[in-house]
């Protein structure tokens, strides 16, 4: 792996875990339970709070059972993708090192004789 | 930018829904074609679903202390040309609002508009403008993923905050509650997004250089105007 790939995983890897040391653990009980909850969850709330009569007038088909459930779906839809690059990095560089350890590709042997033409000094 | 099952109320919902029917079946079609022209790019094609998939699985901490993740789509986006990304982004969602109850059938236009749509149109005219006028591939690339990611949630809270005025401030006051929700705690996870895509895209140019130069805005010719 390159100097800059390895740099820009690390860009990475500061960006998402920096927030967890910089952001003070709330006090107050109520607030400690939403620390680094969902925003999706929060937009539900500014809803509340908006429109405080509104009904949500048609529920999920299906909820997962658990927190337990809903985190191994995510993480099967996170291994779906992964598997799929991880397949693809993987058969590219086995592809790079099979043409690279290859022997020379024939169409360079007629090529080779150009140069030798080239120098004949009878020219 | 998941809008909860039944939290547009049903106007809103089905005129979403029908914006953005349009959209698949352009994007349906798109599809088709270029696998058609191109049976090579389908590995690039299927690497760039993979990353949305994967992208947007991730559940990521943000400087508001509050968590949120990014799409992925901006890379597809840049690649195949942003109608390519709205099926692709229709599959993720399904797959969320189905079986994680993350997001919803009815809500499921709004999300798609915001995800498979808004969000790639921006990458792809990101990427075109910022090659145009002479950035370098990664830059441009990193551009178009980050700005993309944000476009997706300005999106969400304009859709909510058009939902959902302030009962005193209007539509004004009601975009600024829900921007501070998404699009704040988006930024640092758009900047994650576009140093991913960059990654991506390096190994990419590595290992598939001749599909990238059947690409129309990866030709080492520039790009066209």
């Amino acid at each position: 792996m390159s100097r800059r790939t390895l740099m820009l995983l690390a860009a990475v890897l500061l960006i998402t875990a920096l927030p967890l040391c910089w952001v003070a653990q709330p006090t107050d009980a109520a607030a400690l339970a939403e620390h680094f909850g969902g925003a999706d969850a929060q937009a539900q709330q500014a809803i509340a709070q908006l429109a405080p009569h509104y009904q949500p007038w048609f529920s999920p088909v299906l909820e997962p059972a658990s927190n337990e459930i809903a985190s191994l779906l995510f993480a099967l839809q996170a291994a779906l993708g992964a598997g799929v690059i991880g397949f693809w990095l993987g058969l590219s560089v086995a592809r790079e090192r099979a043409a690279r350890q290859a022997p020379p590709s024939p169409p360079k042997l007629p090529s080779s004789a150009t140069p030798a033409d080239r120098a004949d000094p009878t020219h | 930018m998941h809008i909860m099952e039944g939290f547009l109320p049903p106007a809103h919902a089905l005129g979403w829904s029908a914006a953005s029917l349009p959209f698949v079946i352009w994007g349906l079609r798109s599809v088709q074609r270029s696998v058609q022209a191109q049976p090579e790019q389908r590995m690039l094609l299927g690497v760039s679903a993979a990353f949305a998939f994967l992208l947007s699985a991730l559940k990521l901490p943000s400087v508001t202390g509050s968590c949120s993740h990014p799409t992925g789509v901006g890379l597809g986006a840049m690649l195949f040309g942003p109608a390519a990304m709205v099926p692709i982004a229709l599959v993720v969602l399904l797959f969320q609002a189905l079986l994680l109850a993350h997001g919803g059938l009815t809500t499921l236009g709004a999300n798609l508009f915001s995800m498979g749509i808004v969000g790639p149109l921006v990458s792809y005219a990101v990427f075109r403008l910022a090659r145009g006028g002479g950035l370098g591939r990664s830059g441009a690339v990193f551009l178009a993923a980050c700005l993309g990611d944000l476009a997706t949630y300005l999106c969400t809270s304009v859709q909510l905050a058009w939902a959902f005025p302030d009962p005193v401030g209007g539509m004004a006051a009601s975009l600024l509650k829900f921007g501070g929700i998404f699009a704040l705690t988006q930024i640092p996870l758009a900047i994650s997004e576009g140093l991913l895509t960059v990654l991506v895209v390096n190994a990419m140019a590595r290992f598939n250089a001749a599909e990238l130069q059947g690409l129309p805005l990866f030709a080492r010719r520039g790009v066209q105007a």
